[in-house]
């Protein structure tokens, strides 16, 4: 190992990146863009759900509940049906993610004590959104028949000193709002850190492969170790500043709220840094061109994305495709900076995540390693 | 310094089935320009990827300054330079980032990097250029600064793969002119290449066809070689000319060089037996001429060994 041999290999790099304004462009843009998306424009929040009315009843009790609907904030009504046979149409036309049908006989049978039902009919096609709705549908119901029962042990009161009542009070901790934003950020800057050290690890060697400059190196002295780290090393430092960047960006504009320890959660990074850098030098080693290297980058980017629990819950996934997601570093380091970020834990908690993220590192870069300087000689 | 520069032991590279290099023996003194020559998959890339020491030989072995080339590699990779058959350059570093590159990577100090730098960039005529960013360098100039990089060490042996390949002819002049100031420092030259006329100016060539090596000697030697005789004949129409003298017994191949045919033949009284052959057509010229290493190569392209 000579140090000086890598320090200007990493020179050599750096002047590369810096000549390059398509990189340098994906490197400062790319994260405050993903920042804005999954923020803001691909909220999961669930509000103003367009409602459609069929209101078959028509009393002061049917009215009563349509109002609860309009007034929970959730719902927008948008129509006001006259009959059945305009539902089909309006839920056909998406102009309704939900149809509120509230039968004849509902206002009497209330009035009679009896038990009573109303009918709502959800568009299915995004089914986590209809899944939100019916929730919330079950609240405003809920809420309803509460007031309603509230309202008749008034009466009984008289004659029953005591009635036992069970009120689940939920209170969110964490993120008392349920603001997706600060669930999301925490995950683009995992995203961004993961993507852009893979991808331009892997680019950075492939292309050399490309223009030939490899097989020159090889003649050099230069040895597999030393060619790795030269090409490595800037692409850590680049990830670096790109998380402080990405974080800084996170706390002043988007005004999130780091909890926890921001050091902690630096020294961390680095550490899940051990990984992707690794999957670049293994994408590399497979990759002739960086059109391959792009293709191959994605097909670990989409499982990663998709099992880490970035946008979707892993405790939703079912059984089999849980495990699976034991084989994606990535949901280790996302669950380290939720932990972090959001819950404000440190290493007494957090330790058995930064373990398996540094088993898996050490794993993959050593791998990727061995296969690297077995393709170089 | 020993008497042999390269020393190469029945060399053999297999790529599983297929035999890319077929029991290699070579010995090329210190301060020769050694040429290899032979068709594409002739196993030219091959043997000088394996001389570089960047493929490993299935059997044989080949011994660089003295020094084994795959077991003391590291030794040896400081004292040799080898430029591969495509530019190897970074577009996006100048010509002066470049040569401070490679230079750097084989650990030149400084004082021998400014003196090396003055003199290479003086005689390749790229002082001008050196703050251009080398993607914008012409061919011909992309080329000098590749050798010049792989100069940067003072190498005593270079390796280089097809030079001239796609380079214009006033840049292969200049090139050469290089070349031939390295050869007068003393250094080695080992090289491969697809044109004759390049190998003409070798003092010793190799030509290799599917592996093999077929002959070895000084161009003179190879042309001496050639069996029979060669006319050159200037027919219309020329490939009813072509078509009857291909037919006709004792020629082994006609080649065609833009309007001019290069008969090879055994015949006896040839002239006469081409004339008859002819007979109704236009020959407005017919003469003996000296085989090239062009003829030579074509021979040896047919399947038909010089003698």
């Amino acid at each position: 190992m000579n140090l000086h041999r890598i320090l200007r290999l990493m020179k050599k790099e750096l002047i590369q990146v810096r000549r390059d304004r398509r990189i340098l462009a994906f490197l400062f843009i790319a994260p405050v863009v993903q920042l804005f998306l999954f923020g803001y424009a691909v909220s999961t929040d669930v509000n103003h759900v367009a409602m459609a009315v069929l209101d078959e009843d028509r009393t002061a009790a049917s009215r009563a509940l349509i109002q609860r609907f309009t007034a929970s904030g959730y719902f927008d009504q948008v129509a006001y049906l006259s009959g059945q046979a305009e539902i089909d149409t309006l839920l056909d036309a998406g102009r309704a993610q939900m149809v509120l049908r509230v039968p004849r006989g509902f206002s009497h049978d209330l009035s009679r004590g009896r038990g009573t039902e109303i009918q709502t009919l959800l568009d299915g096609t995004d089914s986590r959104k209809a899944r939100v709705i019916e929730g919330y549908t079950n609240g405003v119901v809920r809420l309803y028949g509460s007031e309603i029962l509230r309202a008749r042990m008034q009466v009984l009161r008289a004659r029953l000193p005591r009635l036992p009542a069970v009120d689940a009070r939920v209170r969110v901790w964490y993120n008392p709002e349920l603001k997706s934003v600060n669930f999301m950020v925490p995950g683009v800057l995992c995203m961004v850190l993961f993507l852009i050290t893979m991808l331009m690890t892997s680019l950075a060697i492939v292309r050399e492969k490309e223009i030939g400059t490899l097989e020159q190196l090889v003649v050099t002295p230069l040895s597999a170790g030393e060619l790795m780290l030269g090409k490595t090393l800037p692409f850590l430092l680049i990830g670096l500043i790109e998380f402080v960047l990405t974080l800084l960006t996170a706390i002043f504009i988007f005004r999130v709220d780091v909890a926890g320890s921001i050091p902690l959660l630096f020294v961390l990074s680095a550490l899940f840094l051990l990984t992707t850098l690794g999957l670049g030098i293994f994408i590399s080693t497979v990759s002739k061109t960086q059109h391959e290297a792009t293709l191959t980058g994605f097909l670990f980017f989409m499982p990663f994305i998709l099992l880490s629990g970035f946008i979707f819950p892993v405790e939703n996934m079912p059984v089999g495709i849980q495990w699976a997601t034991y084989l994606i570093p990535l949901r280790y380091f996302l669950e380290i900076v939720r932990g972090i970020f959001m819950r404000g834990v440190g290493l007494e908690v957090l330790w058995p995540q930064v373990l398996v993220l540094a088993v898996f590192g050490v794993g993959i870069l050593a791998l990727a390693a061995a296969r690297f300087s077995k393709r170089l000689g | 310094m020993t008497d042999i520069a390269i020393d190469i032991q029945d060399l053999r590279k297999t790529y599983g089935d297929l035999v890319a290099l077929e029991g290699l023996s070579l010995a090329i003194a210190p301060g020769e320009v050694f040429g290899l020559l032979g068709p594409d998959g002739a196993g030219k890339t091959t043997t000088m990827r394996l001389l570089a020491g960047i493929l490993a030989p299935s059997d044989g072995s080949a011994r660089v300054l003295g020094m084994d080339v795959f077991r003391e590699a590291d030794g040896l990779k400081r004292r040799i330079g080898y430029m591969p058959q495509r530019f190897a350059l970074y577009g996006d570093l100048t010509v002066a980032e470049n040569l401070l590159f490679f230079a750097n990577i084989y650990s030149v100090s400084r004082a021998e990097r400014l003196k090396r730098e003055a003199e290479l960039l003086a005689f390749s005529r790229l002082e001008p250029f050196r703050d251009r960013l080398a993607m914008h360098l012409s061919g011909g100039m992309k080329q000098k600064l590749a050798l010049a990089c792989t100069l940067m060490h003072t190498p005593e042996v270079l390796f280089l793969d097809e030079p001239t390949t796609g380079v214009d002819p006033v840049s292969r002049r200049e090139f050469w002119r290089i070349l031939y100031t390295l050869v007068n420092q003393g250094v080695t030259l080992f090289l491969s290449t697809p044109y004759m006329d390049e190998a003409e100016r070798c003092t010793r060539v190799a030509m290799l066809n599917r592996g093999r090596l077929v002959r070895c000697g000084t161009p003179g030697e190879l042309k001496a070689g050639m069996r029979g005789m060669m006319l050159e004949v200037i027919a219309d129409p020329m490939r009813e000319a072509k078509a009857r003298l291909t037919a006709l017994p004792g020629v082994h191949d006609v080649q065609t060089f833009g309007e001019r045919l290069h008969v090879r033949l055994d015949t006896a009284d040839a002239e006469a037996a081409v004339t008859a052959a002819l007979d109704g057509l236009t020959l407005v010229s017919l003469r003996r001429i000296a085989p090239g290493l062009e003829d030579v190569f074509n021979a040896l392209a047919s399947g038909e060994g010089p003698s």
